[in-house]
């Protein structure tokens, strides 16, 4: 008997330890970055780190500028295309389509989520990078390689589509069926019930899932990688290539470890998108939960 | 007037269908259309030869297997760590919490945090403790990434799990660690999702064994080896000049597609069909 009950208290502190160590990780991570990155902190404030352009390693010059404005103008791009469209979808799904009719499209999305990054980046440099150089460069009277600012957008507003449908979906659900049938008693139209109870209702949510949505293509690396050009400009318009900092570091890994003040640059770099993701995402998530409890 | 935009938006929806659906169909097709003229039993079947990289003979079984290798490895500590936490926070710990509520937002966090960032710290630690880019450093990388993936879909089946079936078990004599055969019998079908959801996550994943992995002509014979792996394969080989090597890009790029629509099929037959057991 005391042996049933040693053993339930040994497997107790166990689990408890091992969930308390994956707690810790978020914890070693955040300070592990910032430990490697320290050497290129002590040497260049935050401020020159985060708001100059110059970039080279061998002259100890390290500003992230084009980085950061790579990342945030490639995802920008990517949520202004899939934003309409996840929207449109996920109404459709939810508010006009029967259940046996939406069995048919599931599998598309999850065919969609499953793809992985580098199918989506072969994908963009069959048909995106094409498109963009033979078809938009002419029509806007730009010469362009295709490996552009766009092409970085377009594959990644594919990638967070089916995240987007899916929390928006699950959003849409939890809004009664009440609230639609008194809409509908009054004789709004279903798109009228959609717009005035449907969106404004869910709005808040839609607002943390897009937030969601943005910190995981913010991470994007290889399919970003493999089309948007990686020139080190601040892109000026939307046929510029651009440099988001998850190609940074993938792009010069493996040449850095000559240069100690080069790693820790390029740590700086992951530890910058680790904050950025993390808060992004505990915002979020935070958010959303007590929209749910209400 | 009312009806009229009843209209267009509808018209609008079906537009995003139709672009959506046509995305897919596109990647599929793009990926199949290079992939099959160009696969060859030699290229899946056989090591990179000399010249390999120039055109020559051979084929990427390295990067298959590398993968499988890693998969394989990183599922399995995985799914050690992620069953115990999974019923630790669902029958030690009472549903409302404290500590319950922020390992659950701990894990959403974990979940969201892109792959070379893991990369990028697995790789700090490897230095750290002087292991070099092997297959042990991809194993670790990856599953640092499916642990939560594993954990956050394993959990949200386990909280629907009745505290009767529980409470049944306590009443028989049972300690709460001796509930634990209920409670996988339960989540059984959502142990299995999980795990093929997260070995496609791992299979596709390119950053993170970047630095961590390596990648090698050879078959990793030990866990300190480096290891090659399908993602890395297909981008290293596309950026070649060589029309050959770019060729079996696509044939490796489309063997990843196919293991991973079968593992993402798997799953959801799995979901639908072998719920039963559930209460």
């Amino acid at each position: 008997m005391t042996y049933r009950i040693a053993k339930d208290k040994v497997a107790g502190g166990i689990m408890t330890t091992f969930t308390f160590v994956s707690l810790v990780l978020v914890v070693a991570m955040a300070i592990g970055l910032w430990l490697k990155s320290s050497d290129v902190l002590a040497q260049h404030s935050w401020h020159d780190l985060l708001t100059t352009s110059e970039w080279k390693p061998m002259q100890n010059k390290f500003g992230f500028l084009a980085f950061i404005a790579g990342t945030f103008y490639v995802t920008g791009v990517a949520m202004i295309i899939a934003l309409p469209i996840s929207l449109l979808m996920s109404v459709l799904l939810t508010e006009y389509m029967r259940s046996a009719v939406r069995r048919f499209v599931y599998p598309l999305l999850d065919i969609l989520a499953s793809l992985p990054s580098v199918i989506y980046g072969v994908w963009g440099t069959l048909i995106v990078v094409p498109f963009i150089s033979d078809i938009v460069g002419p029509a806007v009277g730009k010469s362009t390689s295709g490996y552009t600012l766009l092409s970085g957008g377009i594959v990644l507003s594919i990638m967070v589509l089916p995240l987007l449908i899916s929390l928006f979906i699950e959003i849409f659900g939890n809004i009664g069926i009440d609230l639609r049938e008194s809409s509908l008693a009054l004789g709004a139209t279903r798109w009228q019930t959609t717009k005035y109870v449907v969106l404004r209702k869910g709005l808040p949510g839609i607002i943390a899932s897009v937030v969601l949505a943005l910190s995981r293509a913010l991470g994007e690396t290889i399919a970003v990688m493999m089309v948007c050009g990686n020139l080190h400009i601040i892109p000026g318009s939307l046929l510029d290539a651009c440099y988001p900092i998850p190609s940074l570091i993938a792009h010069n890994y493996g040449e850095m470890l000559s240069l100690p003040l080069y790693e820790s640059a390029l740590m700086f770099a992951a530890f910058l998108l680790f904050i950025i993701v993390v808060a992004f995402n505990l915002g979020a998530r935070l958010y959303l939960r007590t929209l749910t409890q209400k | 007037m009312k009806y009229l935009e009843e209209k267009i938006f509808k018209v609008l929806m079906y537009l995003s269908l139709l672009i959506v659906a046509s995305l897919v169909i596109s990647v599929l097709w793009s990926i199949a259309s290079k992939g099959f003229p160009v696969i060859t039993w030699e290229m899946v079947s056989s090591l990179p030869g000399s010249g390999y990289y120039i055109g020559k003979d051979g084929g990427f079984l390295n990067a298959i297997v590398g993968s499988v290798y890693i998969v394989l490895g990183a599922t399995f500590i995985g799914l050690i760590i992620s069953i115990p936490v999974v019923f630790y926070l669902n029958v030690y710990l009472k549903s409302d919490s404290r500590f319950g509520y922020i390992a659950r937002l701990a894990y959403d966090v974990l979940f969201g945090i892109p792959s070379i960032v893991y990369g990028a710290f697995a790789f700090t630690i490897m230095i750290i403790m002087g292991i070099k880019a092997s297959l042990l450093g991809g194993i670790i990388v990856e599953t640092l990434l499916i642990v939560p993936i594993l954990i956050r879909s394993m959990d949200e089946v386990a909280r629907t799990i009745p505290k009767e079936l529980l409470e049944a078990a306590y009443s028989l004599g049972a300690t709460k660690i001796e509930t634990i055969g209920v409670v996988v019998r339960q989540i059984a079908p959502a142990i299995a999702t999980a795990t093929l959801l997260s070995v496609g996550r791992a299979m596709g994943d390119a950053a993170g064994v970047m630095f961590t992995a390596g990648f090698t002509d050879y078959i990793p014979e030990s866990l300190s080896d480096k290891a090659a792996t399908l993602p890395l394969a297909v981008f290293f080989q596309l950026s070649s000049p060589y029309e050959e090597v770019q060729n079996r890009a696509y044939a490796a790029a489309l063997v990843l597609t196919i293991i991973i629509l079968i593992l993402s099929l798997t799953g959801r037959f799995i979901m639908r069909y072998f719920s039963k057991n559930k209460i």
